[in-house]
Protein backbone atom coordinates (compact mmCIF):
# COMPACT_ATOMS: atom_id res chain seq x y z
CA UNK A 1 0.00 0.00 0.00
CA UNK A 2 1.32 3.44 -0.94
CA UNK A 3 -0.87 5.91 0.96
CA UNK A 4 1.05 8.97 -0.18
CA UNK A 5 1.05 8.33 -3.92
CA UNK A 6 -1.09 10.53 -6.18
CA UNK A 7 -4.60 9.09 -6.26
CA UNK A 8 -5.67 7.64 -9.61
CA UNK A 9 -9.08 9.19 -9.05
CA UNK A 10 -9.84 11.92 -6.55
CA UNK A 11 -13.16 13.71 -6.05
CA UNK A 12 -13.57 16.79 -3.86
CA UNK A 13 -16.91 18.26 -2.86
CA UNK A 14 -18.49 16.66 -5.89
CA UNK A 15 -22.22 17.04 -6.54
CA UNK A 16 -24.91 16.38 -9.13
CA UNK A 17 -28.49 17.55 -9.64
CA UNK A 18 -31.15 16.14 -11.92
CA UNK A 19 -33.43 19.10 -12.51
CA UNK A 20 -34.35 20.27 -9.01
CA UNK A 21 -33.44 17.00 -7.32
CA UNK A 22 -30.09 16.84 -5.55
CA UNK A 23 -28.77 13.34 -6.22
CA UNK A 24 -25.31 13.85 -4.75
CA UNK A 25 -23.78 16.65 -2.71
CA UNK A 26 -20.35 17.48 -1.30
CA UNK A 27 -18.73 14.04 -1.55
CA UNK A 28 -14.97 13.69 -1.15
CA UNK A 29 -12.85 10.56 -1.52
CA UNK A 30 -9.88 9.13 -3.37
CA UNK A 31 -8.67 5.82 -4.72
CA UNK A 32 -5.01 4.95 -5.22
CA UNK A 33 -3.29 2.26 -7.23
CA UNK A 34 -3.29 -1.05 -5.37
CA UNK A 35 -6.12 0.02 -3.09
CA UNK A 36 -9.81 -0.74 -2.85
CA UNK A 37 -12.15 2.11 -1.97
CA UNK A 38 -15.57 0.86 -0.99
CA UNK A 39 -18.63 3.01 -1.55
CA UNK A 40 -21.42 1.95 0.79
CA UNK A 41 -24.99 3.06 1.08
CA UNK A 42 -28.60 1.98 0.91
CA UNK A 43 -30.75 2.21 -2.22
CA UNK A 44 -31.07 5.84 -3.29
CA UNK A 45 -27.99 6.90 -1.34
CA UNK A 46 -26.33 8.28 -4.44
CA UNK A 47 -24.00 5.36 -5.18
CA UNK A 48 -25.05 5.02 -8.80
CA UNK A 49 -24.86 8.78 -9.36
CA UNK A 50 -21.25 8.75 -8.14
CA UNK A 51 -20.46 5.82 -10.43
CA UNK A 52 -22.02 7.54 -13.41
CA UNK A 53 -19.84 10.60 -12.81
CA UNK A 54 -16.68 8.49 -12.53
CA UNK A 55 -17.65 6.44 -15.59
CA UNK A 56 -18.30 9.50 -17.75
CA UNK A 57 -22.02 8.80 -18.17
CA UNK A 58 -23.00 12.07 -16.46
CA UNK A 59 -20.89 15.15 -15.82
CA UNK A 60 -20.76 16.53 -12.29
CA UNK A 61 -22.24 19.97 -11.49
CA UNK A 62 -20.19 20.84 -8.40
CA UNK A 63 -16.75 20.14 -7.02
CA UNK A 64 -13.74 18.70 -8.81
CA UNK A 65 -12.73 15.36 -10.24
CA UNK A 66 -9.03 14.68 -10.75
CA UNK A 67 -7.40 11.81 -12.62
CA UNK A 68 -3.72 11.35 -11.73
CA UNK A 69 -3.83 14.76 -10.08
CA UNK A 70 -5.11 16.50 -13.22
CA UNK A 71 -8.58 18.00 -13.06
CA UNK A 72 -10.89 16.47 -15.67
CA UNK A 73 -14.47 16.50 -16.86
CA UNK A 74 -15.46 13.11 -18.23
CA UNK A 75 -17.94 13.74 -21.03
CA UNK A 76 -18.46 10.18 -22.22
CA UNK A 77 -17.69 6.58 -21.25
CA UNK A 78 -15.16 6.58 -24.07
CA UNK A 79 -13.34 9.51 -22.49
CA UNK A 80 -13.30 7.79 -19.10
CA UNK A 81 -11.90 4.67 -20.76
CA UNK A 82 -9.18 6.69 -22.44
CA UNK A 83 -8.07 7.78 -18.95
CA UNK A 84 -7.93 4.11 -17.95
CA UNK A 85 -11.14 4.17 -15.93
CA UNK A 86 -13.24 1.10 -16.67
CA UNK A 87 -16.65 0.44 -15.17
CA UNK A 88 -18.26 -2.94 -14.62
CA UNK A 89 -21.98 -2.36 -14.23
CA UNK A 90 -24.51 -4.39 -12.35
CA UNK A 91 -26.00 -5.51 -15.65
CA UNK A 92 -22.38 -6.20 -16.67
CA UNK A 93 -22.60 -4.46 -20.02
CA UNK A 94 -22.64 -7.75 -21.83
CA UNK A 95 -24.74 -8.68 -24.83
CA UNK A 96 -26.32 -12.04 -23.89
CA UNK A 97 -26.70 -13.39 -27.43
CA UNK A 98 -23.12 -12.64 -28.46
CA UNK A 99 -20.31 -15.19 -28.00
CA UNK A 100 -18.04 -14.83 -24.97
CA UNK A 101 -15.04 -13.75 -27.07
CA UNK A 102 -16.97 -11.05 -28.93
CA UNK A 103 -18.25 -9.72 -25.62
CA UNK A 104 -14.76 -9.80 -24.14
CA UNK A 105 -13.46 -7.46 -26.85
CA UNK A 106 -16.63 -5.47 -27.54
CA UNK A 107 -15.83 -1.83 -28.22
CA UNK A 108 -12.09 -2.56 -28.26
CA UNK A 109 -11.92 -5.16 -31.02
CA UNK A 110 -8.55 -6.29 -32.29
CA UNK A 111 -8.23 -6.10 -36.05
CA UNK A 112 -5.72 -7.10 -38.70
CA UNK A 113 -5.23 -5.87 -42.26
CA UNK A 114 -5.63 -2.38 -43.63
CA UNK A 115 -8.21 -0.28 -45.45
CA UNK A 116 -11.17 -2.22 -46.81
CA UNK A 117 -9.58 -5.50 -45.75
CA UNK A 118 -9.35 -4.46 -42.11
CA UNK A 119 -11.04 -7.28 -40.26
CA UNK A 120 -11.52 -8.79 -36.84
CA UNK A 121 -8.65 -10.96 -35.67
CA UNK A 122 -10.92 -13.78 -34.48
CA UNK A 123 -8.15 -16.27 -33.73
CA UNK A 124 -6.27 -13.83 -31.54
CA UNK A 125 -9.40 -12.72 -29.73
CA UNK A 126 -10.65 -16.26 -29.07
CA UNK A 127 -7.24 -17.36 -27.83
CA UNK A 128 -6.76 -14.28 -25.64
CA UNK A 129 -10.23 -14.41 -24.13
CA UNK A 130 -9.72 -18.06 -23.25
CA UNK A 131 -6.30 -17.55 -21.66
CA UNK A 132 -7.27 -14.38 -19.79
CA UNK A 133 -10.29 -16.12 -18.34
CA UNK A 134 -8.21 -19.16 -17.46
CA UNK A 135 -5.79 -16.85 -15.60
CA UNK A 136 -8.78 -15.69 -13.57
CA UNK A 137 -9.67 -19.30 -12.87
CA UNK A 138 -12.63 -19.60 -15.24
CA UNK A 139 -12.14 -22.53 -17.55
CA UNK A 140 -14.52 -22.27 -20.48
CA UNK A 141 -14.84 -25.18 -22.83
CA UNK A 142 -15.97 -22.96 -25.66
CA UNK A 143 -15.58 -19.18 -25.94
CA UNK A 144 -18.00 -19.28 -28.90
CA UNK A 145 -20.98 -19.95 -26.63
CA UNK A 146 -23.31 -17.00 -26.04
CA UNK A 147 -22.36 -15.22 -22.82
CA UNK A 148 -26.00 -15.49 -21.72
CA UNK A 149 -25.38 -19.19 -21.06
CA UNK A 150 -22.83 -18.47 -18.30
CA UNK A 151 -23.75 -18.21 -14.61
CA UNK A 152 -24.02 -14.79 -12.94
CA UNK A 153 -20.69 -15.13 -11.15
CA UNK A 154 -18.92 -16.25 -14.32
CA UNK A 155 -20.33 -13.31 -16.27
CA UNK A 156 -19.20 -10.94 -13.52
CA UNK A 157 -15.70 -12.38 -13.73
CA UNK A 158 -15.66 -12.13 -17.52
CA UNK A 159 -16.57 -8.45 -17.20
CA UNK A 160 -13.80 -7.84 -14.63
CA UNK A 161 -11.24 -9.83 -16.64
CA UNK A 162 -12.18 -7.81 -19.72
CA UNK A 163 -11.63 -4.48 -17.97
CA UNK A 164 -8.30 -5.63 -16.55
CA UNK A 165 -7.09 -6.96 -19.88
CA UNK A 166 -8.10 -3.81 -21.74
CA UNK A 167 -5.63 -1.82 -19.67
CA UNK A 168 -7.82 -0.38 -16.96
CA UNK A 169 -5.85 1.30 -14.18
CA UNK A 170 -8.97 2.10 -12.26
CA UNK A 171 -11.82 -0.36 -11.98
CA UNK A 172 -15.29 0.70 -10.86
CA UNK A 173 -17.46 -2.22 -9.78
CA UNK A 174 -21.17 -1.54 -9.39
CA UNK A 175 -22.72 -3.97 -6.87
CA UNK A 176 -20.83 -6.96 -8.29
CA UNK A 177 -21.95 -9.24 -5.46
CA UNK A 178 -25.54 -8.07 -5.08
CA UNK A 179 -27.29 -10.71 -7.16
CA UNK A 180 -25.00 -13.58 -6.21
CA UNK A 181 -25.20 -16.43 -3.71
CA UNK A 182 -22.69 -16.67 -0.87
CA UNK A 183 -20.25 -18.93 -2.71
CA UNK A 184 -20.26 -16.96 -5.98
CA UNK A 185 -19.92 -13.68 -4.10
CA UNK A 186 -16.80 -15.12 -2.46
CA UNK A 187 -15.37 -15.93 -5.89
CA UNK A 188 -15.96 -12.35 -7.05
CA UNK A 189 -14.37 -10.92 -3.89
CA UNK A 190 -11.29 -13.02 -4.65
CA UNK A 191 -11.07 -11.36 -8.09
CA UNK A 192 -11.31 -7.96 -6.49
CA UNK A 193 -8.38 -8.86 -4.26
CA UNK A 194 -6.55 -10.17 -7.34
CA UNK A 195 -7.17 -6.92 -9.21
CA UNK A 196 -5.74 -4.99 -6.25
CA UNK A 197 -2.64 -7.20 -6.30
CA UNK A 198 -2.18 -6.25 -9.95
CA UNK A 199 -1.90 -2.66 -8.72
CA UNK A 200 -5.28 -1.50 -9.95
CA UNK A 201 -7.25 1.19 -8.21
CA UNK A 202 -10.62 -0.37 -7.40
CA UNK A 203 -13.86 1.40 -6.50
CA UNK A 204 -16.15 -1.27 -5.07
CA UNK A 205 -19.76 -0.21 -4.70
CA UNK A 206 -21.95 -2.33 -2.44
CA UNK A 207 -24.61 -2.19 0.24
CA UNK A 208 -23.15 -5.15 2.10
CA UNK A 209 -20.52 -4.21 4.77
CA UNK A 210 -19.57 -7.88 5.16
CA UNK A 211 -18.51 -7.96 1.52
CA UNK A 212 -16.80 -4.56 1.70
CA UNK A 213 -14.77 -4.88 4.90
CA UNK A 214 -12.50 -7.85 4.02
CA UNK A 215 -11.27 -6.32 0.73
CA UNK A 216 -11.57 -2.56 1.37
CA UNK A 217 -8.81 -0.10 2.25
CA UNK A 218 -11.05 2.98 2.42
CA UNK A 219 -14.76 3.27 3.06
CA UNK A 220 -17.00 6.04 1.80
CA UNK A 221 -20.46 5.98 3.32
CA UNK A 222 -23.33 7.68 1.56
CA UNK A 223 -26.87 8.41 2.69
CA UNK A 224 -29.46 10.38 0.76
CA UNK A 225 -26.85 11.87 -1.54
CA UNK A 226 -24.54 13.05 1.24
CA UNK A 227 -21.34 11.68 2.65
CA UNK A 228 -21.42 10.22 6.18
CA UNK A 229 -17.64 10.11 6.12
CA UNK A 230 -14.63 8.74 4.30
CA UNK A 231 -12.61 6.41 6.54
CA UNK A 232 -9.37 4.48 6.31
CA UNK A 233 -9.64 0.85 7.39
CA UNK A 234 -7.45 1.51 10.45
CA UNK A 235 -9.98 4.04 11.74
CA UNK A 236 -13.04 1.83 11.41
CA UNK A 237 -14.02 -1.62 12.65
CA UNK A 238 -16.47 -3.90 10.89
CA UNK A 239 -18.79 -3.38 13.84
CA UNK A 240 -18.73 0.41 13.42
CA UNK A 241 -19.14 0.10 9.67
CA UNK A 242 -22.17 -2.15 10.07
CA UNK A 243 -23.61 0.19 12.64
CA UNK A 244 -23.31 3.18 10.33
CA UNK A 245 -24.73 1.33 7.38
CA UNK A 246 -28.43 1.50 6.68
CA UNK A 247 -29.01 3.11 10.08
CA UNK A 248 -28.73 0.55 12.86
CA UNK A 249 -31.17 2.51 14.99
CA UNK A 250 -33.75 2.27 12.22
CA UNK A 251 -33.25 -1.47 11.93
CA UNK A 252 -33.70 -1.93 15.69
CA UNK A 253 -36.88 0.09 15.59
CA UNK A 254 -38.13 -1.99 12.69
CA UNK A 255 -37.35 -5.17 14.64
CA UNK A 256 -39.38 -3.90 17.59
CA UNK A 257 -42.32 -3.01 15.37
CA UNK A 258 -42.34 -6.40 13.73
CA UNK A 259 -42.14 -8.31 17.00
CA UNK A 260 -44.96 -6.25 18.47
CA UNK A 261 -47.28 -7.42 15.69
CA UNK A 262 -46.65 -11.06 16.54
CA UNK A 263 -49.45 -12.73 18.50
CA UNK B 1 -18.28 -28.76 -36.06
CA UNK B 2 -21.88 -29.94 -36.24
CA UNK B 3 -22.91 -27.65 -33.37
CA UNK B 4 -21.11 -24.78 -35.07
CA UNK B 5 -23.28 -25.30 -38.17
CA UNK B 6 -26.47 -25.80 -36.19
CA UNK B 7 -25.75 -22.60 -34.28
CA UNK B 8 -25.87 -20.50 -37.46
CA UNK B 9 -29.05 -18.38 -37.70
CA UNK B 10 -29.59 -19.20 -41.39
CA UNK B 11 -29.73 -22.97 -40.98
CA UNK B 12 -33.55 -23.10 -40.92
CA UNK B 13 -33.82 -20.98 -44.06
CA UNK B 14 -31.24 -23.14 -45.87
CA UNK B 15 -33.19 -26.31 -45.13
CA UNK B 16 -36.48 -24.67 -46.15
CA UNK B 17 -34.96 -23.32 -49.40
CA UNK B 18 -33.73 -26.79 -50.32
CA UNK B 19 -37.14 -28.29 -49.57
CA UNK B 20 -39.00 -25.69 -51.66
CA UNK B 21 -36.54 -26.12 -54.52
CA UNK B 22 -36.80 -29.91 -54.43
CA UNK B 23 -40.58 -29.83 -54.24
CA UNK B 24 -41.16 -27.62 -57.29
CA UNK B 25 -38.39 -29.32 -59.26
CA UNK B 26 -40.19 -32.64 -58.87
CA UNK B 27 -43.74 -31.33 -59.03
CA UNK B 28 -43.47 -29.04 -62.10
CA UNK B 29 -41.66 -29.27 -65.42
CA UNK B 30 -40.78 -25.64 -66.01
CA UNK B 31 -39.27 -24.85 -62.59
CA UNK B 32 -35.69 -25.78 -63.49
CA UNK B 33 -36.04 -24.86 -67.16
CA UNK B 34 -33.85 -22.02 -68.46
CA UNK B 35 -36.74 -19.59 -68.37
CA UNK B 36 -37.92 -20.81 -64.98
CA UNK B 37 -34.59 -20.46 -63.20
CA UNK B 38 -33.92 -16.98 -64.53
CA UNK B 39 -37.44 -15.84 -63.66
CA UNK B 40 -37.35 -16.85 -60.01
CA UNK B 41 -33.73 -15.82 -59.55
CA UNK B 42 -34.40 -12.35 -60.97
CA UNK B 43 -37.45 -11.77 -58.79
CA UNK B 44 -35.62 -13.14 -55.73
CA UNK B 45 -32.66 -10.84 -56.37
CA UNK B 46 -34.61 -7.58 -56.03
CA UNK B 47 -36.28 -8.75 -52.85
CA UNK B 48 -33.00 -10.20 -51.67
CA UNK B 49 -30.98 -6.98 -51.86
CA UNK B 50 -33.57 -5.22 -49.72
CA UNK B 51 -34.04 -8.18 -47.37
CA UNK B 52 -30.29 -8.29 -46.66
CA UNK B 53 -30.19 -4.57 -45.84
CA UNK B 54 -33.33 -4.89 -43.72
CA UNK B 55 -31.75 -7.88 -41.95
CA UNK B 56 -28.68 -5.81 -40.99
CA UNK B 57 -30.98 -3.14 -39.60
CA UNK B 58 -33.05 -5.73 -37.70
CA UNK B 59 -29.91 -7.27 -36.20
CA UNK B 60 -29.18 -3.69 -35.10
CA UNK B 61 -32.55 -3.68 -33.35
CA UNK B 62 -34.56 -1.39 -35.66
CA UNK B 63 -37.19 -1.53 -38.41
CA UNK B 64 -37.57 0.49 -41.57
CA UNK B 65 -41.01 0.66 -43.18
CA UNK B 66 -39.94 3.22 -45.78
CA UNK B 67 -37.86 0.69 -47.74
CA UNK B 68 -40.56 -0.23 -50.25
CA UNK B 69 -41.55 3.29 -51.27
CA UNK B 70 -37.86 4.23 -51.31
CA UNK B 71 -37.41 2.01 -54.39
CA UNK B 72 -40.16 4.06 -56.04
CA UNK B 73 -38.89 7.45 -54.87
CA UNK B 74 -35.32 6.92 -56.07
CA UNK B 75 -36.49 5.75 -59.50
CA UNK B 76 -38.85 8.71 -59.82
CA UNK B 77 -36.09 11.19 -58.93
CA UNK B 78 -33.97 9.91 -61.81
CA UNK B 79 -36.89 9.63 -64.24
CA UNK B 80 -38.32 13.09 -63.54
CA UNK B 81 -35.03 15.01 -63.41
CA UNK B 82 -33.80 13.46 -66.70
CA UNK B 83 -36.97 13.48 -68.80
CA UNK B 84 -38.45 16.71 -67.43
CA UNK B 85 -35.42 18.83 -66.49
CA UNK B 86 -32.85 17.35 -68.87
CA UNK B 87 -30.35 16.46 -66.13
CA UNK B 88 -27.48 14.14 -67.11
CA UNK B 89 -28.55 10.60 -66.26
CA UNK B 90 -25.41 9.71 -64.29
CA UNK B 91 -25.71 12.92 -62.30
CA UNK B 92 -29.39 12.16 -61.73
CA UNK B 93 -28.51 8.71 -60.37
CA UNK B 94 -25.98 10.31 -58.01
CA UNK B 95 -28.50 12.92 -56.88
CA UNK B 96 -31.01 10.14 -56.27
CA UNK B 97 -28.47 8.23 -54.17
CA UNK B 98 -27.66 11.34 -52.16
CA UNK B 99 -31.37 11.94 -51.53
CA UNK B 100 -31.86 8.33 -50.40
CA UNK B 101 -28.89 8.49 -48.02
CA UNK B 102 -30.13 11.79 -46.60
CA UNK B 103 -33.60 10.32 -45.94
CA UNK B 104 -32.00 7.26 -44.35
CA UNK B 105 -29.80 9.46 -42.16
CA UNK B 106 -32.84 11.52 -41.14
CA UNK B 107 -34.69 8.33 -40.15
CA UNK B 108 -31.73 7.20 -38.10
CA UNK B 109 -31.07 10.53 -36.40
CA UNK B 110 -34.70 10.93 -35.35
CA UNK B 111 -34.86 7.35 -34.03
CA UNK B 112 -31.62 7.51 -32.04
CA UNK B 113 -32.01 11.07 -30.74
CA UNK B 114 -35.64 10.76 -29.62
CA UNK B 115 -35.64 7.10 -28.63
CA UNK B 116 -38.99 6.68 -30.40
CA UNK B 117 -39.73 3.25 -31.92
CA UNK B 118 -38.33 3.11 -35.45
CA UNK B 119 -41.58 1.40 -36.46
CA UNK B 120 -43.45 4.69 -35.94
CA UNK B 121 -40.78 7.04 -37.25
CA UNK B 122 -40.32 5.15 -40.52
CA UNK B 123 -44.07 4.66 -40.86
CA UNK B 124 -44.19 8.45 -40.99
CA UNK B 125 -41.43 8.50 -43.60
CA UNK B 126 -43.32 5.86 -45.55
CA UNK B 127 -46.46 8.01 -45.81
CA UNK B 128 -44.51 11.19 -46.55
CA UNK B 129 -42.67 9.49 -49.41
CA UNK B 130 -45.79 7.78 -50.72
CA UNK B 131 -47.56 11.14 -50.82
CA UNK B 132 -44.61 12.85 -52.50
CA UNK B 133 -44.33 10.07 -55.07
CA UNK B 134 -47.91 10.76 -56.11
CA UNK B 135 -48.62 14.42 -55.45
CA UNK B 136 -45.25 16.00 -56.24
CA UNK B 137 -44.73 13.93 -59.38
CA UNK B 138 -48.27 14.73 -60.53
CA UNK B 139 -47.64 18.43 -59.88
CA UNK B 140 -44.43 18.41 -61.91
CA UNK B 141 -45.22 16.21 -64.90
CA UNK B 142 -49.02 16.01 -64.74
CA UNK B 143 -49.15 12.22 -64.34
CA UNK B 144 -48.03 9.38 -62.09
CA UNK B 145 -46.02 7.42 -64.64
CA UNK B 146 -42.81 8.50 -66.37
CA UNK B 147 -42.14 7.15 -69.86
CA UNK B 148 -39.55 8.00 -72.50
CA UNK B 149 -36.49 7.01 -70.45
CA UNK B 150 -34.91 5.38 -73.52
CA UNK B 151 -34.64 8.74 -75.27
CA UNK B 152 -32.58 10.28 -72.46
CA UNK B 153 -28.94 10.90 -73.54
CA UNK B 154 -26.42 8.31 -72.27
CA UNK B 155 -29.28 5.97 -71.29
CA UNK B 156 -27.45 3.10 -72.98
CA UNK B 157 -24.32 3.77 -70.94
CA UNK B 158 -26.02 3.30 -67.57
CA UNK B 159 -28.78 0.83 -68.41
CA UNK B 160 -26.58 -2.35 -68.50
CA UNK B 161 -25.14 -1.57 -65.04
CA UNK B 162 -28.52 -2.00 -63.35
CA UNK B 163 -30.91 -3.43 -65.90
CA UNK B 164 -28.61 -5.52 -68.11
CA UNK B 165 -28.47 -9.28 -68.36
CA UNK B 166 -25.85 -11.93 -69.03
CA UNK B 167 -25.84 -15.58 -70.03
CA UNK B 168 -24.12 -18.28 -68.04
CA UNK B 169 -24.29 -22.00 -68.84
CA UNK B 170 -27.29 -21.37 -71.06
CA UNK B 171 -29.21 -19.53 -68.33
CA UNK B 172 -29.95 -15.84 -68.67
CA UNK B 173 -29.54 -13.74 -65.53
CA UNK B 174 -30.26 -10.10 -64.81
CA UNK B 175 -27.52 -7.83 -63.52
CA UNK B 176 -29.61 -7.69 -60.33
CA UNK B 177 -28.56 -11.26 -59.52
CA UNK B 178 -24.91 -10.18 -59.46
CA UNK B 179 -25.78 -7.16 -57.30
CA UNK B 180 -27.69 -9.48 -54.98
CA UNK B 181 -24.84 -11.96 -54.59
CA UNK B 182 -22.27 -9.19 -54.24
CA UNK B 183 -24.31 -7.29 -51.67
CA UNK B 184 -25.02 -10.43 -49.64
CA UNK B 185 -21.32 -11.32 -49.61
CA UNK B 186 -20.36 -7.79 -48.59
CA UNK B 187 -23.00 -7.67 -45.84
CA UNK B 188 -21.88 -11.04 -44.49
CA UNK B 189 -18.27 -9.89 -44.44
CA UNK B 190 -19.17 -6.69 -42.60
CA UNK B 191 -21.45 -8.43 -40.13
CA UNK B 192 -19.14 -11.28 -39.13
CA UNK B 193 -15.62 -10.06 -39.80
CA UNK B 194 -15.45 -6.33 -39.06
CA UNK B 195 -15.75 -4.02 -36.07
CA UNK B 196 -18.91 -2.30 -37.36
CA UNK B 197 -20.45 -5.78 -37.69
CA UNK B 198 -19.67 -6.50 -34.05
CA UNK B 199 -21.25 -3.18 -33.13
CA UNK B 200 -24.42 -3.99 -35.12
CA UNK B 201 -24.95 -7.17 -33.07
CA UNK B 202 -24.20 -5.26 -29.88
CA UNK B 203 -26.53 -2.28 -30.41
CA UNK B 204 -29.33 -4.66 -31.36
CA UNK B 205 -28.69 -7.14 -28.57
CA UNK B 206 -28.21 -4.74 -25.66
CA UNK B 207 -27.98 -1.08 -26.61
CA UNK B 208 -27.23 0.20 -23.11
CA UNK B 209 -24.46 -2.34 -22.60
CA UNK B 210 -22.98 -1.50 -25.97
CA UNK B 211 -22.89 2.18 -25.11
CA UNK B 212 -21.26 1.46 -21.77
CA UNK B 213 -18.31 -0.36 -23.31
CA UNK B 214 -17.74 2.42 -25.83
CA UNK B 215 -19.58 1.20 -28.94
CA UNK B 216 -20.57 4.24 -31.07
CA UNK B 217 -24.32 3.57 -30.99
CA UNK B 218 -25.34 6.71 -32.86
CA UNK B 219 -22.98 6.15 -35.79
CA UNK B 220 -23.83 2.46 -36.03
CA UNK B 221 -27.60 2.95 -36.12
CA UNK B 222 -27.58 5.94 -38.48
CA UNK B 223 -25.26 3.97 -40.75
CA UNK B 224 -27.73 1.09 -40.78
CA UNK B 225 -30.65 3.32 -41.76
CA UNK B 226 -28.49 4.81 -44.50
CA UNK B 227 -27.67 1.29 -45.68
CA UNK B 228 -31.33 0.31 -46.08
CA UNK B 229 -32.00 3.59 -47.87
CA UNK B 230 -28.95 3.00 -50.10
CA UNK B 231 -30.19 -0.52 -50.87
CA UNK B 232 -33.57 1.04 -51.71
CA UNK B 233 -31.77 3.23 -54.21
CA UNK B 234 -29.98 0.24 -55.75
CA UNK B 235 -33.24 -1.69 -56.19
CA UNK B 236 -34.91 1.51 -57.43
CA UNK B 237 -32.25 1.79 -60.15
CA UNK B 238 -32.62 -1.90 -61.05
CA UNK B 239 -36.41 -1.58 -61.41
CA UNK B 240 -36.07 1.69 -63.34
CA UNK B 241 -33.54 0.41 -65.86
CA UNK B 242 -35.12 -3.01 -66.33
CA UNK B 243 -38.50 -1.52 -67.21
CA UNK B 244 -37.21 1.88 -68.49
CA UNK B 245 -40.15 3.48 -66.74
CA UNK B 246 -41.07 4.73 -63.29
CA UNK B 247 -44.44 4.85 -61.59
CA UNK B 248 -45.62 6.49 -58.39
CA UNK B 249 -47.08 3.27 -56.95
CA UNK B 250 -43.90 1.24 -57.23
CA UNK B 251 -42.69 -0.54 -54.11
CA UNK B 252 -45.73 0.21 -51.95
CA UNK B 253 -46.51 -2.78 -49.75
CA UNK B 254 -43.17 -4.48 -50.30
CA UNK B 255 -41.67 -3.37 -46.98
CA UNK B 256 -43.33 -6.20 -45.03
CA UNK B 257 -42.12 -8.79 -47.53
CA UNK B 258 -38.53 -7.64 -46.89
CA UNK B 259 -39.07 -7.98 -43.14
CA UNK B 260 -40.66 -11.43 -43.61
CA UNK B 261 -37.68 -12.58 -45.72
CA UNK B 262 -35.30 -11.37 -42.99
CA UNK B 263 -37.27 -13.16 -40.26
CA UNK B 264 -37.51 -16.37 -42.29
CA UNK B 265 -33.73 -16.00 -42.68
CA UNK B 266 -33.28 -16.15 -38.91
CA UNK B 267 -33.48 -12.53 -37.74
CA UNK B 268 -35.04 -11.97 -34.33
CA UNK B 269 -37.72 -9.27 -34.20
CA UNK B 270 -36.12 -8.10 -30.97
CA UNK B 271 -32.71 -7.56 -32.57
CA UNK B 272 -29.20 -8.78 -31.84
CA UNK B 273 -29.42 -11.98 -33.85
CA UNK B 274 -29.66 -12.81 -37.53
CA UNK B 275 -27.70 -13.20 -40.74
CA UNK B 276 -27.34 -11.64 -44.18
CA UNK B 277 -27.13 -15.00 -45.95
CA UNK B 278 -30.30 -16.06 -44.14
CA UNK B 279 -32.18 -13.02 -45.44
CA UNK B 280 -30.93 -13.73 -48.97
CA UNK B 281 -32.21 -17.31 -48.59
CA UNK B 282 -35.51 -15.97 -47.27
CA UNK B 283 -35.87 -13.92 -50.44
CA UNK B 284 -34.95 -16.97 -52.51
CA UNK B 285 -37.67 -19.02 -50.80
CA UNK B 286 -40.19 -16.29 -51.56
CA UNK B 287 -39.08 -15.97 -55.19
CA UNK B 288 -39.15 -19.74 -55.75
CA UNK B 289 -42.57 -20.18 -54.13
CA UNK B 290 -43.96 -17.22 -56.04
CA UNK B 291 -42.94 -18.72 -59.38
CA UNK B 292 -43.40 -22.36 -58.43
CA UNK B 293 -47.07 -21.78 -57.59
CA UNK B 294 -47.57 -20.32 -61.07
CA UNK B 295 -45.91 -23.33 -62.72
CA UNK B 296 -47.92 -25.72 -60.56
CA UNK B 297 -51.02 -23.92 -61.86
CA UNK B 298 -52.38 -23.37 -58.40
CA UNK B 299 -54.40 -20.37 -57.35
CA UNK B 300 -51.90 -17.57 -56.86
CA UNK B 301 -53.44 -16.65 -53.52
CA UNK B 302 -51.90 -19.78 -51.98
CA UNK B 303 -48.69 -17.74 -51.91
CA UNK B 304 -50.08 -15.62 -49.08
CA UNK B 305 -50.98 -18.71 -47.08
CA UNK B 306 -47.58 -20.23 -47.69
CA UNK B 307 -45.87 -17.00 -46.71
CA UNK B 308 -47.83 -16.72 -43.49
CA UNK B 309 -47.08 -20.32 -42.53
CA UNK B 310 -43.36 -19.83 -43.27
CA UNK B 311 -43.32 -16.70 -41.16
CA UNK B 312 -44.98 -18.37 -38.19
CA UNK B 313 -42.70 -21.39 -38.40
CA UNK B 314 -39.65 -19.12 -38.60
CA UNK B 315 -40.71 -16.98 -35.64
CA UNK B 316 -41.34 -20.08 -33.51
CA UNK B 317 -37.97 -21.54 -34.48
CA UNK B 318 -36.12 -18.25 -33.84
CA UNK B 319 -37.83 -17.87 -30.49
CA UNK B 320 -36.74 -21.32 -29.43
CA UNK B 321 -33.17 -20.65 -30.56
CA UNK B 322 -33.04 -17.41 -28.60
CA UNK B 323 -34.37 -18.93 -25.41
CA UNK B 324 -31.80 -21.67 -25.65
CA UNK B 325 -29.05 -19.09 -26.09
CA UNK B 326 -30.16 -16.71 -23.36
CA UNK B 327 -31.02 -19.05 -20.52
CA UNK B 328 -28.15 -20.37 -18.45
CA UNK B 329 -27.49 -24.07 -18.84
Amino acid sequence: MKPDSTPVIEVQGIGKRYGGVVALQDVTTAVRAGQVTCVLGDNGAGKSTLIKILAGVHEHDEGTLAVDGQEQRLGSPREALSHGIATVYQDLAVVPLMPVWRNFFLGSEKTSGFGPLRRLDGDFMRRTAKSELAAMGIDLRDVDQPIGTLSGGERQCVAIARAVYLGARALILDEPTAALGVKQAGVVLKYIAKARERDLAVVFVTHNPHHAYPVGDRFLLLRRGRSLGDFAKADLSLHELTAMMAGRAELEKLGEELSRDLP
Amino acid sequence: MVTAILRRPEIGAAVAALAVFAFFTVYTDQFVSELGVSTWLNSSSRLGIMAVAVALLMVGGEFDLSTGVMTGTTGLIVAVTTTHYGLNIWVAAAVSLAAALAIGAANGIVVVRTGLPSFIVTLGTYFVLQGLNLALVKAIIGGVSVQGMRDVPYYDSIQPVFGGSFTLLGYEFGASVLWWIGFTALATWVLLRTRPGNWIFAVGGAEQSARQVGVPVFRTKVGLFMTTAGAGWLVGMILLFESSSATSERGVGQEFIFIICAVVGGCLLTGGYGSAIGAALGALIYGMANQGIVYAQWDNNWLQTFLGAMLLAAVLLNNWVRRRAEVAR
